[in-house]
């Protein structure tokens, strides 16, 4: 997690038991006696008591707008709203808080920073070099660009196993590559990218690179300033935060000189009918009343990850990876999809003869949550020549006994559909 | 055989069957094996203009108008099994019905077989646009 967090050596290794009973979705049955085993959360995690209470508490005592009333509640919303910028500063260790802006998550940063800085930053015919493994969100947003300005999409592929081809990459950053948008975790397959390489490549060429975080500031370490990424966007919602908020960071110096995304209230100077001019970063970017409980939520969210110790929460991760992927890889007529050597959290796999469909329903009727289809990486299952996969996601709250249940599920699975 | 029964007398028929089964196991293995009797659709028919949009899995739908019996002959495929079946169901009431049949049958038994709470609405929207796609395909024969 968060580099700013010092391992603690002295701490007890994690107690993913004691975890997993701080989140009431998780105690519940599904279908009758059926307990529910929850193994979607690349998709998106489950709250905590102290995230939901944090909302709940909100709208009881605090609800009012932000940065502009005069009166007590409202000067309290602010400072809470803000405060959380500070918690999302610290969580991804950036250099100030003005560089931490409010989004609806992943996908609005992706696009806020292709209408804008992508409209300064890449003219006609220029390449934009993505990967193979984008989702869909990171890679719509560039193709509308490119169609807009005329430039060309380029992407450096993925092997076998699921890695970036990355001695290939000279071939695809060029003297024309004007950014650079790839994903920091596959959703689909776990990898974990070589983005520190990536990034020092195309810097070495002044190429800057924005980082879809979606999957991974739930599970690494995030550090903006140590990473040097131009941009770095994530969701809350799957950082045991609430849904429907994200941050955008992005250097200072970009922000500064980017138009605002959209306009409206907040984000002024001054306006009158000759002209506008604008606020600084972050609030040029925040227009209009923002998301402020789930703002507030999402601070909560990183101070509770924070609080973690998380050199064991990695390790237990880990092991609940490699003890599900040792399980579930051995099951005749199944297969792994995504065998990088360096992954987290995501265990893809296909059966030979059975539709994942098929499997993802009596997998649910059996009270095992999993995700299946292409998962919004079309271009990246279709590399596969596949229909889709059965995702099974892990968070910290996991168990070998969660695994224990999806392998029981999966022989059953066979058991009617083989 | 065409249509001396009607569209909710199959419907009622299928209700029937369906109650035979106590649990969800039962009639999952049913609804399969309801999809894995209906004919093979063969490749010349698995058409862009047969593809059911809307599924997770892939379904093709095909139709022809039998004129001398003045009804409608559906076949119909998918790669999921489950979705087969449920191409099987909606197949099995429609098949063999007038056109004026199909276009206004309801569909108000696929609640009452004990699948439909477990269907993720996302095949339920499949099912839907299956459902769709052959209404609309019996109001271009209707006269």
């Amino acid at each position: 997690m968060p580099a700013t967090t010092s391992p603690q050596t002295d701490a007890p290794a994690f107690d993913a038991e004691a975890f997993r009973a701080d989140f009431p979705a998780l105690q519940q049955d599904i279908y009758e006696d059926t307990p529910l085993v929850y193994l979607d959360n690349a998709a998106t995690s489950q709250k905590p008591t102290a995230v939901i209470d944090r909302l709940d508490h909100f709208y009881r005592h605090e609800n009012s707008n932000v940065h502009r009333g005069v009166h007590r509640l409202s000067q309290e919303a602010t400072d809470e709203y803000e405060s959380a910028r500070q918690s999302l500063t610290e969580f991804i260790n950036a250099q100030r808080e003005e560089e931490v802006i409010f989004t609806r998550g992943t996908t609005e940063g992706l696009n806020l920073i292709a209408s804008t800085f992508g409209e300064m930053t890449v003219s006609e015919d220029d390449e934009i070099l993505l990967t193979e493994m984008e989702h869909h969100s990171n890679i719509v947003p560039w193709q509308m660009l490119a169609e807009r300005v005329g430039a060309e999409i380029r992407v450096l592929p993925v092997n076998d196993r699921g890695e970036l081809e990355m001695n290939r990459l000279d071939e695809f950053l060029t003297d024309d590559t004007a950014l650079v948008a790839v994903t920091h975790v596959s959703n689909t397959l776990g990898t974990i990218n070589p983005i520190e390489a990536l990034i020092d490549a195309a810097h070495a060429v002044d190429v800057p690179v924005v980082v879809d975080g979606a999957q991974s500031a739930p599970h690494l370490p995030v550090d903006v300033q140590a990473l040097d990424a131009d941009f770095f966007v994530f969701s809350g919602h799957k950082m045991f935060g609430p849904t429907g908020i994200g941050i955008l960071y992005g250097k200072h110096e970009h922000l500064e000189a980017m138009p605002p995304y959209h306009g409206g209230g907040d984000m002024i100077d001054e306006v009158s009918f000759d002209g506008t001019t604008y606020d600084a970063p972050p609030h040029k970017f925040e227009a209009g009343t923002p998301n402020i409980a789930d703002v507030i939520g999402l601070g909560t969210a990183a101070e509770y990850m924070m609080d973690l110790d998380w050199t064991a929460v990695q390790a237990h991760e880990d092991d609940v990876l490699s003890y599900a992927t040792e399980k579930v890889g051995a099951i005749d007529g199944l297969r792994l999809i995504g065998t990088a050597a360096a992954k987290t959290s995501v265990l893809s796999f296909v059966f030979d003869d059975i539709h994942p469909y098929d499997a993802g329903t009596f997998l649910d009727r059996l009270g095992i949550a999993v995700r299946t289809g292409h998962h919004c990486t079309q271009p990246l299952v279709k590399r596969y020549g596949l229909p889709g996969t059965i995702r099974a996601s892990f968070a910290a709250y996991n168990t070998r006994q969660d695994v224990d249940r999806l392998v029981e599920g999966i022989q059953n699975v066979k058991s009617m559909l083989g | 055989m065409p249509g001396t029964d009607t569209v909710s007398d199959r419907a009622q028929e299928i209700v029937d069957e369906f109650s035979l089964f106590s649990d969800w196991m039962g009639r999952y293995e049913y609804l399969i094996e309801l999809g894995d009797d209906i004919p093979l659709l063969p490749d010349e028919h698995k058409t862009d203009d047969n593809y059911v949009h809307g599924c997770q899995s892939d379904v093709w739908i095909h139709a022809e108008y039998d004129d001398e019996n003045s009804v409608l002959h559906f076949q119909g495929d998918s790669n999921a099994k489950i979705t087969k079946g449920l191409a099987a169901l909606v197949i099995r009431v429609l098949n063999e019905q007038p056109p004026e049949a199909v276009a206004n049958a309801s569909f108000d038994f696929l609640d009452d077989i004990g699948l439909q709470d477990n269907l993720s609405s996302q095949r339920n929207n499949g099912l839907q646009a299956m459902i769709e796609q052959m209404q609309e395909r019996a109001k271009t024969f209707r006269n």
